[in-house]
């Protein structure tokens, strides 16, 4: 069977005001996911590095679980679990932003706790011992240091998030794969659709690899 | 004379193994001690014991007349001694995210509450004294070992402490950068700081300090003037570090 398959360019090209759709939602979830991931990030490395148990464990359960689970499953379970739970619906851009916010915050939880054990203990012994006091000495000194040294496995989990929006088509968010979906539907061109949407996510990713270049050397620079 | 240091039956344990033994020891003020010992002798312990680097087992500690509690005991006066008390320590543990300057000035802003103009005042000032008022605007990677430590010197001085403690200041320096910081500490203590200084400069010790204090295994085997220690020692087993560590 030999293909008679040609490029469709003008099917690519008009394909692109209705995929550029999806592209907020994309942004949306991702950078509104990654926002609250992050702050879970902070509080729960924190916590999983405290040597109070109950403090530790609960922190610790939190990240193997949502580390250990696909994300999939996460954001199903949300969309179409949760709102037994809670007796409502919850709204397809909601749960997408919920996914992404615990899964991301999980592993992000694992940076901040790499980042921060990875400062010298000859530093919180230097601030202590100029007097100041254990928080003073977390925030001033060993925080800023470990967050340069987060900032690079920090780009790396936002480019992961990103793409992982693109498993959220299942719950019907109109992100970028979704919209792809909806106009193959009626056009059948799978080939050149797909392909403009791969695009779009590399012009994103390559964006952000190339903005978390430029703040890594100039943090770099100081040091 | 007042007394800065107290230790009275002091014991330390790191697991089963104990690091000190029924240390006794005061220091007085203006008075320069300095600690001699094997690696691994408790020496570097036991000052890191008198700003609660280190807890202790049992025993008594008073720095600056107030008494530091034993492990699991009250330890509100921490806060207040480690104001009073400076710590030098042998990987400079200078603040890298910070210029030179930042690095001084931030204890006592945070601790002291002291204005920006006033804490960049004593910063410029502590530079001069220690040498390297040109490299104020640098980051510590940028400096010599040597002009590390003398940041890190003017960064203890910066909160106006009265005592300081040396931990094996000049043991990760090139030979040719030890002379510098010795000089900052010989001046130190021409202008009666009180020091506790575990060092293995022994021409140091015999130059500058006014007690030699021997530990041997966690505790102090003997103590004395100078003079004596080196020339004189009764001890065998300071007879024995005092061979090996002279002969070269």
């Amino acid at each position: 069977m030999d293909s008679q398959f040609q490029f469709d360019w003008q099917a690519a090209i008009n394909s692109i005001p209705f995929l550029i759709k999806g592209i907020p939602y994309t942004l949306m979830i991702s950078f509104g996911g990654l926002a609250i991931g992050f702050a879970l990030g902070i509080i729960f490395g924190l916590l999983s590095i405290n040597k109070q148990w109950f403090l530790k464990w609960p922190a610790t359960a939190y990240i193997e679980i949502f580390r250990g689970t696909p994300i999939l499953v996460q954001v199903l379970f949300i969309f179409y679990g949760l709102p037994d739970l809670i007796g409502g619906p919850i709204d397809p851009l909601t749960a997408g932003i919920a996914a992404i916010a615990l899964n991301s915050g999980a592993y992000i939880s694992e940076v901040v706790r790499g980042g921060v054990q990875s400062i010298d203990k000859g530093q919180a012994e230097a601030g202590l011992s100029l007097g100041l006091t254990r928080s003073q000495t977390f925030w001033s000194i060993i925080w800023p240091q470990a967050f340069r040294r987060m900032i690079p496995p920090l780009g790396n989990q936002a480019i992961v998030s990103i793409k992982d929006t693109s498993l959220f088509s299942v719950i019907g968010v109109g992100e970028l794969v979704r919209q792809g979906q909806v106009y193959i539907a009626s056009t059948f061109t799978a080939f050149e659709v797909y392909f403009v949407v791969a695009i779009m996510y590399l012009a994103i990713t390559l964006s952000l690899s190339l903005i978390l270049r430029l703040v890594e050397r100039r943090g770099l620079a100081s040091v | 004379m007042t007394q800065i240091v107290q230790m009275k039956g002091m014991n330390k344990y790191f697991g089963k193994l104990h690091v000190l033994k029924d240390i006794d020891l005061s220091v007085e003020q203006g008075e320069v001690v300095v600690i001699i010992g094997a690696s691994g002798s408790g020496k570097s312990t036991l000052i890191r014991c008198v700003n609660g680097l280190e807890e202790f087992e049992s025993g008594r500690l008073e720095v600056d007349g107030q008494a530091l509690a034993p492990k699991g005991g009250n330890q509100q006066s921490l806060a207040e001694i480690r104001k009073e008390v400076g710590m030098v320590f042998q990987q400079f543990n200078l603040f890298p995210h910070l210029t030179v300057k930042k690095n001084i000035m931030l204890a006592p802003q945070k601790v002291k509450n002291t204005s920006q103009t006033v804490a960049n005042a004593t910063a410029e000032r502590l530079l001069e004294r220690v040498g390297i008022g040109s490299q104020a605007d640098k980051y510590p990677s940028h400096l010599s070992g040597g002009q590390q430590q003398r940041v890190a010197i003017a960064r203890a001085l910066a909160m106006e402490p009265r005592l300081m403690l040396f931990d094996e200041p000049t043991s990760a320096l090139d030979p040719e950068m030890i002379g510098e910081v010795l000089d900052v500490m010989r001046e130190l203590a021409k202008e009666g700081m009180t020091m506790m200084v575990v060092t293995h400069e022994m021409g140091f010790a015999r130059e500058v300090a006014d007690r030699v204090i021997y530990i041997h295994e966690g505790q102090i085997v003997e103590q004395g003037k100078p003079d004596d220690v080196f020339d004189n020692p009764q001890n065998e087993r300071t007879q024995a570090f005092l061979s090996r560590v002279l002969a070269h």
